[in-house]
């Protein structure tokens, strides 16, 4: 056999290979991923959404809607940031510890920048799937009142890339993966998750805990969720600082994230 | 544009206080085979992570297909074609996929990398096991895989760092086999090795490399022509009495190494010592004739055994 082309230029789209590489990796659980895709969302609602609201008196709404309205945009961006850490946590810590296949990566052309990067889209895509179809989901509930509350897919994704990100670049500088585990989910991930604002007003919290929100993705993505999907009433200015704080973590994470792949390939 | 394709000079590796690698001199010309000879910690595998392009130098100058690796790194990874100390394979993915996934990250194009494949798997015998997902195959499998993966790209340099380390000797000679066909294409190689017999069989020169120094440099068999003598006699008296007959065994070869569990004579003619030994009646309870190996070469550069 005779192989005439010899390519030896290197090429620009390093990230997109790293991420077809990923992508190929996910879809040995393709079955899998769309089960739970369509599962979850079904599961959430049915026992939180339908269960718990049931518990509430009908005539008792939740900042002017039923419950199950109230709690939809955080389901969905909640969803999507659990979709963004799994896509990153893991196989950053597969790829430089338990497998060390990023070591294997960054002997070819690719750099640690463009394995950051890879890994990060192919989560996003990820993302982009599962919210969609939970989106759906949602709306086959009725827990959608506007008409332009496909909207909230977007935002969903946003959360679902800052978390992605910061998680990138977490598990990318702790070498000590039980460290990340037990201290990371259970003190960061777990509070965030409970503390903003997801199953009840953030404001019905006392102060010197609302401040956990503030700084959690989950709650600013859900915030502009409540306002695409039913129209919760909030100012220009905290719309404004919503997307900023997002577009911060998201730009901050990201920045680390490339650093630290880049340093501890290099060690 | 020389003819070489890595030439270093004064190169230097330091992490924090410790030197792995303390100013080497060396060079590699186009279609040899050159090796690293030392034992673990000699800074073999972090002078080979420089020349991969994957770790920065501390110091001294290197340049790899006339680039500097420090600013060039990706340019020059695109000619270099690795096989690390531990196989990095995707165990999870076939082993079609691990090479198919590989080529990818070369920016070669689908059909090129298919074609490879195709000749990749009948080079590394691992055409039956194509749809094998890479944790189900033995150790020497997954370190041909390895190979035949850093050959995608048809690369101009093949780094092989500590090729066979804890493989079974037939793997081994299954490797060195493959090898050894690499070389004869024509195929530049760089490896690394703590065994002397791999080092005889696969390279053309060598340095032997120790506490992040070359202490030398030539061919084997140059080598173990300057370091040593044709033929060594090992003889054994047990333990206790090995440093007691160093004595009356010197006058009667050209030199002596005393090991805890051997000593070994050093002559050109080595039977003809055993017999004198004999004759003096010196009984060793064993003996043995062998011709020098690189392992004597590196005892007497440094004082102490290959394998430790």
């Amino acid at each position: 056999m005779s192989i005439t082309t010899k390519p030896k230029t290197v090429k620009p789209y390093g990230a997109l290979y790293v991420a077809e590489y990923r992508i190929r990796n996910m879809m040995r659980f393709k079955a899998l991923i769309v089960m739970v895709s369509i599962g979850n969302p079904f599961l959430y609602l049915l026992s939180i959404g339908v269960g718990v609201g049931a518990l509430i008196d009908s005539n008792n709404l939740i900042d002017g809607v039923p419950y199950l309205t109230f709690l939809a945009p955080a389901l969905l961006a909640n969803a999507a940031i659990a979709g963004g850490m799994d896509e990153t946590v893991f196989p950053t810590l597969h790829g430089f510890k338990w497998g060390k296949i990023f070591f294997g990566i960054n002997s070819t052309p690719i750099t640690g920048s463009q394995i950051a990067l890879g890994v990060f889209l192919a989560a996003m895509a990820r993302v982009v799937f599962l919210v969609t179809i939970y989106w759906i989901v949602l709306y086959l509930f009725g827990a959608l009142e506007t008409s332009y509350s496909w909207l909230a897919i977007p935002t969903a994704i946003f959360a679902g890339a800052c978390f992605a990100a910061m998680m990138l670049a977490l598990a990318a500088k702790m070498e000590n993966d039980n460290l990340f585990f037990t201290f990371i989910s259970r003190f960061v991930i777990m509070p965030l998750f409970l503390f903003s604002g997801t199953f009840f007003p953030l404001s019905a919290m006392p102060i010197y805990l609302q401040w956990i929100g503030w700084i959690s993705p989950l709650w600013h993505a859900t915030e502009l969720g409540r306002f695409l999907t039913y129209g919760r009433e909030i100012s220009n200015q905290m719309l404004f600082l919503h997307v900023a704080f997002l577009s911060v973590i998201l730009i901050v994470g990201l920045f680390f994230a490339v650093r630290y792949y880049t340093r501890r390939l290099a060690k | 544009m020389t003819t070489n394709l890595i030439e270093a000079r004064g190169l230097t590796k330091s992490y924090g206080d410790f030197i792995a690698v303390a100013g080497i001199d060396f060079h590699v010309a186009k279609g040899e085979s050159f090796g690293l000879l030392g034992p673990n910690g000699a800074g073999k595998s972090s002078t080979m992570r420089i020349i991969a392009a994957t770790s920065q130098r501390t110091g001294g100058d290197i340049k790899i297909l006339d680039k500097d690796p420090n600013l060039h790194g990706p340019q020059i990874r695109a000619h270099l074609g690795v096989v690390p100390q531990q196989d990095n394979l995707d165990t999870e993915l076939t082993v079609e996929q691990n090479l198919y996934v590989y080529g990818r990250y070369f920016g070669l194009s689908s059909n090129f990398i298919k074609n490879k494949i195709e000749e990749l798997l009948d080079f590394a015998q691992l055409v039956e096991k194509r749809d094998v997902k890479v944790d189900a195959l033995s150790g020497g499998m997954k370190r041909r895989l390895t190979i035949a993966r850093a050959l995608i790209s048809e690369p101009d340099i093949l780094m092989l760092d500590e090729p066979t380390t804890g493989l079974d000797p037939q793997a081994r000679h299954i490797l060195w086999d493959r090898l050894f066909r690499l070389k004869e294409q024509g195929v530049t190689l760089v490896i690394t090795t703590h065994y002397m017999d791999e080092a005889e069989q696969l390279c053309d020169r060598l340095v032997v490399m120790d506490k992040g120094k070359i202490m030398a440099e030539d061919s084997p068999a140059g080598l173990i022509k300057t370091y040593s003598t044709k033929e060594v006699l090992e003889v054994r008296f047990g333990s206790e009495r090995n440093a007691e007959m160093s004595d009356k065994l010197k006058p009667h070869c050209e030199r002596i190494e005393v090991l805890p569990d051997r000593i070994l004579m050093y002559a050109d003619d080595a039977e003809k010592v055993l017999e004198e030994i004999i004759k003096q009646g010196i009984h060793p309870v064993t003996s043995l004739v062998r011709r020098s190996s690189l392992e004597d070469v590196f005892l007497r550069l440094t004082g102490r055994s290959l394998i430790e």
